[in-house]
């Protein structure tokens, strides 16, 4: 029988080359896919166009890449807090597109949904306007296209067999969608469970979307900014 | 009492949009001033805090046993949720920003002008952090409050008859707070609402004809 699930991450990415673009989800280091970036790290394939809303933090995650400039070209919406990308950005290392949170989701969500185009307000009126189509609603607004990717790379709290997936908390953020973006969707999970484990009711994404799951391993699950009651 | 201009604290000014907000209201923190709204409003306002990176419900900061490498807001800091909390993915959470069923935006910002232009995401050749979702957070919210210093550490002042950096949005900001009082873009002119005490209109800037 055919199956989704590999036994770690060397094994799950066995057909990764340079110059291919890779999605990873994560916002900032919360939710970031820790073992299959290690595992691009220790193949050491380069040219990888990168698309994630930071592409790393505080030196850690995508980050571990940015170092070893394995990464030609970054879509991402915040550069700030990531020292390594905004280095390579300011010395012309890196080729940075900045998109608007919002118009990154939804390119991203469009591409996995089947969706041509949309138009959204934001961004009009500013640099990120410039040489696309604009059209007059209610609200002036751009057309956006969607955002697809050779791989996926994600992670979620619980997975199953199938890859129906359940995510902790707000580590959520764009991993179901870059899950339906990917052409090749591989997630890591911190509990690989059995069939059903999950209540149909609380799976967070339907397993269709993934191709490749793997039990991960030694998660940092580094917190970038404690902030306590106590402080 | 001394006639010396006392500009608001960073609190101060805190206090000052807390009062502005309506009980039950939902609303968008920015990254920096802003988020500390969060932990300084009263619960009996019973506001509903949405943070971009997918929570509705963000209430204050975890204590050192309930802290969750899992659970930030839109500036990597640990958070707490109250009861009635939820998560969901970036495109839901983007989804109620542009489709309006948020209430208030509060955003910082580098520079922001009478026609409610503003700018806070780079300066050509010397800084880019990006935009991250205010773009979308200014086309979205029924209200934009826009919070920051009256002037730069260079001295500017950074509220302007046209902004001079790249923009964020134009035409969207509803309200400024800064440490020198409380603003409405007109078009041509800022409406003064408050003034800090012993702020008087002089001291906001040089252009006097911008001030009504």
């Amino acid at each position: 029988m055919k199956t989704k699930v590999f036994e770690n991450a060397a094994a799950a990415l066995f057909d990764l080359r340079d110059g291919i673009s890779v999605m990873s989800g994560g916002f900032g280091l919360c939710g970031i896919p820790e073992n299959s970036i290690q595992e691009i790290r220790r193949q050491g394939i380069r040219n990888i166009h990168a698309i994630s809303n930071n592409i790393g933090n505080s030196g850690r995650g995508l980050a571990w890449l940015l170092k070893q400039k394995q990464i030609c070209s970054a879509t991402c919406s915040y550069v700030g807090g990531n020292p390594d990308l905004e280095q390579q950005m300011l010395a012309g290392e890196i080729d940075v597109t900045l998109v608007p949170q919002g118009t990154f989701s939804e390119r991203i969500r469009a591409a996995g949904m089947g969706i041509r185009g949309f138009y959204t307000p934001a961004g009009y009126g500013t640099l990120v306007a410039e040489g696309k189509e604009a059209r007059e609603f209610d609200l002036p607004c751009i057309l956006e296209l969607p955002l697809v990717a050779d791989f996926a790379i994600i992670k979620a709290e619980k997975g199953d067999p199938f890859g129906n997936l359940w995510f902790k908390e707000t580590a959520r953020n764009f991993s179901p969608l870059m899950a339906m973006a990917g052409k090749i969707t591989v997630v890591e999970v911190e509990q690989l469970v059995e069939l059903g484990e999950i209540e149909p009711e609380n799976v967070h994404l339907p397993g269709v979307f993934v191709q490749r799951i793997y039990q991960g391993v030694d998660y940092e699950n580094v917190i970038e900014i404690p902030v306590l009651a106590e402080d | 009492m001394s006639d010396q201009p006392n500009p608001w604290t960073n609190l101060e000014m805190v206090d000052e949009v807390i009062a502005m907000l309506a009980d039950g209201s939902s609303l968008n923190l920015g990254i920096g001033i802003p988020t500390l709204v969060a932990q300084r409003i009263p619960a009996s306002k019973n506001v509903w805090i949405h943070s971009e990176n997918g929570v509705l419900g963000v209430s204050g900061r975890p204590t050192r046993e309930t802290v969750s490498p899992t659970l930030i807001n839109a500036g990597k800091e640990t958070i707490s949720v109250k009861p009635g909390a939820s998560y969901f993915d970036s495109a839901t959470s983007f989804g109620m920003i542009r489709g309006g069923h948020i209430d208030v935006c509060i955003l910082g910002g580098m520079q922001v002008d009478t026609e409610g232009s503003l700018a806070n995401w780079m300066i050509p050749g010397k800084k880019v952090t990006g935009m991250g979702g205010a773009m979308d957070l200014v086309h979205g919210a029924k209200k934009i409050i826009v919070m920051l210093t009256h002037f730069a550490k260079s001295g500017e002042v950074k509220l302007l008859h046209r902004c001079t950096l790249p923009l964020t949005g134009k035409n969207v900001v509803h309200r400024i707070i800064t440490d020198y009082g409380i603003f409405s873009p007109m078009g041509e002119t800022f409406r003064v609402e408050k003034l800090a005490p012993g702020v008087t209109r002089d001291l906001l800037g040089p252009e006097a004809g911008m001030w009504t």
